[in-house]
């Protein structure tokens, strides 16, 4: 009897053991099965470079190279903007900060994190959109450049805490040494801890740049969702996300409108899978190492 | 002179490090601070305990706040138990394998995968295919599969750090593998395990994208009957007056986000003192 019940639990324990990899290939599954759909009226490359997103005109345009174009100028803009804040708030946290004032600093950035996407969204459209207007005499606020700012934000709690880890991992010795070498603590860090740690470092900038890519609400709210080609950071554009979450709804289940959307994850998808890839594996190769 | 340029440049550096990192320390405490200050103003028990009313531009957000209660615990009951066994798997069965690898991977990556792309697949396979329609269950399934990654790190980070002698002591006194677990290992990663799904609470708490097409009404002035009923929810109330409602009173809009936040930050809150109390009583 005992015997039967440990089987039992095992064979759960094992299953839910396996279940990470069968909801990724649930997810997977689940995409390519309404998003293939599409590539039986469209082709792959017409839907990717299409230049023309009209999907409810008679016949619709699905071209997602606005889109696409969109996710990656506000991903370029955020990464431009939260990396060296991000890093150098790392740096200031992690090597620098007296311990009293770095307990504060880390709680700040950690209730970053846990603040959900809506609300900061909501606070962007009510401060930055208007300010950005103001400052740059703008028709409308609601620019790739504010999305950017917004997006810097959110990716730097993911750049501070994973690059602080990586800081910490490097072994105290290797600045002692370096401190002992009559090296001041600027020197140090330089020339010893970023080094030893860069491949922690790539891996929170590559997770950082996941964040951006993949966040719906607050894009939608702030960035004006005009599925243009974008010219400029001083003009709307519309991601990818933002597509999803603000078509899905009007669309008809099982039009070429409603495959497009799921299509669009799929690239998404993919997209964010080998983000993460390369950033676990750049995280593993420095526990290989040391 | 030359340690003199050395010694000025630190300074410099140093200045700036500590400029940037003010630069997102300051920015979140005036977040917090204008919520605060401009949620409060509406923050009454009516607007707690009450129905929205004239088109969702009078009256309270009960059923959002209902429906967000409704969403976390089913989000819970489906994800506590498969990641906490993933967790005992990944911490006491796994070998250093391929296998392992590949669910670390597959771990790594459902951490990774957007959140509208949950409320597709969300969409695809819990309304569409499994014909639950928007509903509370598919809700709660897609936010359970999103939030699973962060059950399973903290749990098997949890599991981790008990030390191997209280394994040994068990297995010597004759137990089973599941008894030792059981007994020996899981009571001592508790506080860790409830961190995890404190964490994950908070989390499915906050998210409007996976709930989008799988949940959330946009108007809803009764409360759901069953797990089969759509509901309203927090963040996709908060989305709805502050993007899809004309001229609602940007005060609702505040108190909405403020008992979102004052949730999770309070959810949070609890996590670190629960983490804090047991580190102080850990006694190895």
């Amino acid at each position: 009897m005992r015997k039967y019940y440990e089987f039992v639990v095992e064979g759960l324990i094992f299953i839910s053991g396996i279940a990470s990899i069968i909801f990724v290939l649930l997810i997977f599954i689940f995409l390519l099965k309404e998003g293939l759909m599409l590539f039986r009226q469209v082709g792959v490359f017409e839907f990717l470079f299409g230049e023309h997103w009209y999907p409810i005109s008679e016949p619709p345009r699905l071209g997602i190279l606005p889109l696409i174009l969109g996710s990656l100028w506000v991903t370029f803009g955020a990464t431009v903007i939260s990396v060296p804040i991000g890093v150098a708030c790392a740096i200031y946290i992690g090597e620098i900060a007296p311990g009293w004032l770095r307990e504060i600093l880390k709680a700040g950035v950690e209730l970053l994190a846990a603040i959900p996407s809506i609300v900061l969204g909501f606070i962007g459209l009510v401060t930055l959109v208007p300010l950005v207007k103001k400052i740059f005499h703008l028709p409308t606020g609601l620019t790739a450049l504010s999305g950017s700012i917004m997006l810097a934000f959110m990716a730097m709690p993911t750049i501070v805490s994973i690059m602080e880890d990586a800081l910490n991992a490097v072994p105290r010795g290797y600045r002692e040494g370096s401190v002992a070498m009559g090296a001041t603590k600027w020197q140090t860090i330089r020339r010893i801890v970023l080094p030893s740690a860069s491949s922690g470092i790539i891996a929170a900038v590559m997770l950082g740049i996941g964040r951006v890519i993949g966040e719906t609400m607050a894009v939608m709210m702030i960035t004006g969702n005009a599925a243009m080609i974008p010219k400029s950071f001083f003009q709307p554009v519309r991601t990818m996300t933002a597509t999803i979450a603000a078509e899905m709804g009007e669309t008809v289940q099982g039009s070429d409108h409603y495959f497009a959307l799921f299509a669009i994850g799929i690239v998404l998808f993919a997209i964010t899978f080998v983000v993460n890839l390369f950033a676990d594996m750049s995280l593993h190769q420095k526990q290989a190492r040391v | 002179m030359k340690l003199g340029n050395a010694k000025l440049e630190e300074k410099v550096v140093f200045f700036f490090l500590f400029l940037s990192t003010l630069m997102i320390v300051v920015p979140v405490v005036l977040v917090i601070a204008v919520i605060i200050s401009r949620g409060s103003s509406v923050l009454n028990w009516e607007f707690l305990t009450a129905m929205p009313r004239s088109g969702m531009r009078a009256g309270g957000i009960f059923p959002a706040i209902v429906g967000t209660f409704y969403l976390v615990a089913g989000t819970l009951i489906f994800a506590l138990p498969i990641g906490i066994f993933s967790a005992i798997y990944l911490s006491e069965y796994s070998k250093r394998n391929l296998l392992t690898r590949i669910i670390e991977l597959a771990i790594v990556n459902l951490a990774g995968v957007p959140s509208v792309v949950y409320g597709l697949f969300g969409l695809g396979l819990f309304v569409v295919f499994l014909k639950f329609g928007a509903s509370i269950l598919a809700g709660s399934l897609t936010l359970a599969v999103m939030v699973l990654p962060v059950i399973i790190t903290a749990s098997r980070e949890a599991l981790q750090s008990v030390p191997k002698t209280f394994r040994e002591v068990s297995y010597s006194l004759g137990a089973t593998k599941w008894q030792t677990i059981r007994h020996a290992v899981l009571p001592h990663a508790l506080p860790g395990i409830l961190t995890g799904a404190i964490l994950s609470l908070s989390r499915a708490a906050g998210e409007t994208a996976p709930i989008l097409f799988t949940v959330a009404a946009f108007y809803l002035p009764r409360l759901p009957k069953s797990v089969f009923d759509q509901a309203m929810a927090l963040p996709y109330h908060l989305y709805v007056l502050s993007t899809q409602v004309p001229n609602v009173r940007l005060e609702l809009q505040y108190g909405t986000a403020l008992v979102l936040v004052g949730l999770i930050v309070g959810a949070n809150l609890i996590a670190v003192v629960i983490r804090s109390y047991f580190r102080a009583k850990k006694q190895w």
